[in-house]
């Protein structure tokens, strides 16, 4: 499936492994939470960078202590219906301080972009017709916001009193 | 015209509106030219407010609080009368809906509704729902704080917001400041009570968790005392752990009752605690001059001083035993002694509860220019309501009313009764709501009988999702289908107000269509009979129990 980031299209460098593959010594590998749970420590001594495919149901909390050697992070959304993820995203960006790629895949469209990445998503698998395009004008279509999230813009409350800072600690 | 006395939209919240506009359009075109398929352009329509009923798309737009602007009600009419049939149907919601919207109008509807500062966002889809109040505020006797100034704090935070916008399930919150429950607190998934403490502080009890529709239940307090200021933090909390751990395995079971019921009130709490623990202190707690900024916009018209006693007035109650009636029955005290809130039926004897046609829009609108501070409120009766009105205008408001038809001396008696759409408009209903109620309206047309019974609150659903709320009417009836023939079940005992909610108890088998008129009148003669001096229906129910209902009905049917 197609990986855009907002700047467009882009190629997916990352491999997947089967949960009973071998560890590669270097590259960069998704691995699922099960797995991760049981080869973390094999997983944190390769050379290469790591990643980690959570259900919507898995606990992003347990990823606290490691957060900082996550190079990926993908959330599914098993329908586009389903909004779990956004939540997670949330904790993962404001809560557990995550910088890495955070990525949305499984059931991703264009209109959900705007709430995508307002909740701290930078990369999505999507086979949209559109979806590439859309992406690139959705942190626009809408220029003003009422919640202070992880992508830092001020809410309207906020300039109201003439602020341009968001603290955003959840 | 008069200035507004409530919040008044700034380019920030104008801005928005519009660009949603714009947004909708493009997915209403990308829909007609087969772009999008219907699977996923229903999300987006719902939380635009566009519906697909039975016959035709059907729009539904918010009015936040309940409170709309002279100017707003003149738009509305203008909207239904362009884009519809000339009418409109107020709701259980505060909300008011157009039956006959064409797909493709509807952005344009949108855009015409974007020019009063109005919008259709979130009144439908699993999404935090337009957010309701005591249609009283900022008038009533017995007011601590307008809990509008929370309900627009709500709003602006509920709007697109970008973690609950695909929930399991819609989200209902509600928000009273008067000890008096006049917005159902207790019956919504998250309700909001002001209370002032013993330290004197005003803040909120947090309900969570009630609801009607196939699983009704009344909402559990997670928190005793919240302070204003940490609501939205505590919103949030609440609504993430709904969000992450509310079920999406079944429809039926997808509401935040469910959740509740499930893991239990106190572990529910301890979540969202604990999720609050970690946000208080965060971007979401309320700057005072936010709070103070919002507030003031919501300061009551300066109302000068008008007489308390008025000759004229009593004299025409003395002529008149309708106007006599109707200052029983649609007239509320006022927090100042020389000021009334007055209610207008939409339940003239016989016709569908809280329909208004574009033509007594307007006729409203004047009134409210004329007495009332340009300012109308829509009550989850179904009812609208002038909320300033001073005892000398009552003669002038009453003639005026009653020209439009919606002077009946009826509030809170027997053909006040709420029924939601039914199956004459609404794709999930199983029986029709509107004639059942228009036949006990006929049935009971007669002023003075229907003050001699007095207070009685009938409710009306045309299926078990139960958009009449008929498990908290006094007498509830509830459309089935059996095999293909609509009958109604029977339920009595229900209440929403504050302290005394209560789910109604089924009566006995449900009854034929043309013998639901027959039931409630025999419910209606066992009460006369056996009532006790001052005792409402419900109360002669909950002191004789069911049995002398249950056999004069069955008797009669």
């Amino acid at each position: 499936m197609p990986l855009f980031r907002e700047a467009g299209i882009v190629e997916d460098p990352w491999q997947k492994l089967g949960d009973d593959a071998a560890v590669p010594a270097d590259g960069m590998v998704l691995v699922s939470f099960t797995r991760w749970r049981e080869a973390r420590a094999a997983l944190l001594a390769r050379r290469g960078p790591v990643g980690v495919a959570l259900a919507n149901t898995d606990p992003v909390e347990a990823l606290a202590s490691d957060i900082s050697r996550l190079d990926l992070i993908v959330l599914h959304f098993p329908k586009f219906s389903d909004g779990r993820a956004y939540s997670q995203a949330r904790l993962l960006r404001e809560r557990l301080g995550y910088q890495g790629e955070l990525r949305a895949t499984g059931g991703v469209l264009q209109d959900q972009a705007p709430f995508m990445l307002r909740c701290g998503f930078d990369a999505f698998e999507s086979d949209q017709k559109g979806f590439g395009e859309a992406l690139a004008k959705a942190r626009t279509l809408f220029s003003v916001v009422y919640q202070p999230t992880e992508d830092g813009r001020a809410p309207a409350s906020l300039l109201r009193l003439g602020r341009r800072n968001v603290r955003t600690t959840v | 015209m008069p200035d507004t006395h409530f919040y008044r939209y700034d380019d920030y919240d104008r801005t928005l509106v519009a660009e949603r506009v714009e947004q909708f359009r493009d997915q209403v075109r990308r829909r007609l030219s087969g772009e999008l398929t219907e699977e996923q352009f229903k999300p987006l329509r719902l939380t635009n407010g566009l519906y697909l009923q039975l016959h035709a798309y059907m729009l539904r737009i918010a009015i936040p609080y309940g409170t709309l602007s002279s100017r707003q009600l003149r738009k509305l009419a203008d909207i239904a009368r362009k884009y519809d049939r000339g009418y409109g149907h107020f709701t259980t919601r505060q909300n008011l809906q157009l039956n006959w919207i064409k797909l493709e109008d509807a952005p344009d509807a949108l855009a015409a509704l974007a020019e009063v500062d109005m919008h259709a966002m979130q009144t439908s889809g699993n999404v935090i729902r337009n957010v309701t109040a005591d249609h009283f505020a900022g008038a009533a006797i017995d007011e601590i704080e307008d809990p509008r100034i929370w309900c627009e704090i709500v709003r602006q935070w509920s709007t697109l917001h970008p973690e609950f916008s695909f929930l399991p399930r819609k989200f209902k919150i509600a928000v009273t400041g008067s000890p008096n429950d006049r917005a159902a607190v207790r019956v919504h998934d998250i309700g909001l009570r002001l209370w002032r403490n013993e330290q004197g502080e005003v803040g909120f009890e947090v309900i969570v968790g009630g609801g009607l529709g196939r699983t009704p239940m009344i909402g559990k307090t997670l928190r005793e005392f919240l302070p204003k200021d940490e609501l939205l933090a505590y919103l949030e909390a609440t609504l993430r752990v709904y969000n992450r751990y509310g079920r999406r395995d079944n429809l039926y079971k997808a509401r935040i009752k469910i959740l509740v019921h499930e893991i239990g009130a106190e572990m529910m709490r301890e979540d969202v605690e604990a999720e609050y623990a970690e946000t208080k202190d965060g971007a979401l707690r309320l700057p005072a001059e936010t709070i103070e900024a919002i507030a003031r916009q919501f300061a009551p018209p300066a109302l000068p001083h008008r007489p308390a006693v008025v000759g004229a007035v009593e004299a025409l109650k003395l002529e008149d035993r309708d106007f006599a009636l109707w200052l029983k029955s649609n007239v509320s005290a006022h927090r100042l002694a020389g000021y009334r809130i007055v209610t207008a039926s939409l339940k003239p004897a016989g016709a569908p509860p809280g329909d208004a046609s574009s033509v007594q829009m307007e006729g409203m609108a004047d009134i409210a220019d004329a007495y009332s501070h340009g300012e109308i409120r829509v009550s989850h009766e179904q009812n609208l309501v002038f909320p300033h009105v001073a005892v000398e205008d009552l003669p002038a408001v009453w003639r005026a009313l009653g020209r439009l038809g919606f002077a009946e001396a009826n509030v809170g008696k027997i053909t006040d009764i709420i029924a939601c759409p039914g199956l004459d408009y609404c794709a999930l209903a199983n029986a029709r709501s509107i004639p059942v109620a228009q036949s006990i309206s006929n049935h009971f047309a007669g002023l003075a009988r229907q003050h001699d019974i007095g207070d009685l609150k009938i409710k009306i659903s045309g299926c078990i999702n139960a958009c009449g709320h008929h498990h908290v009417g006094h007498i509830g009836i509830l459309g089935v289908d059996k095999n293909g023939v609509e009958l109604y079940q029977i339920s009595l005992g229900g209440d929403v107000d504050f302290g005394k909610t209560a789910l109604g108890t089924i009566l006995g088998p449900a009854v034929a269509a043309d013998k639901v008129v027959e039931a409630v009148d025999a419910l209606v003669a066992t009460y006369l009979d056996a009532r006790g001096e001052g005792e409402r229906f419900v109360d002669t129910y909950r002191r004789i129990g069911a049995q002398p209902f249950k056999d004069r009905v069955y008797a009669a049917v």
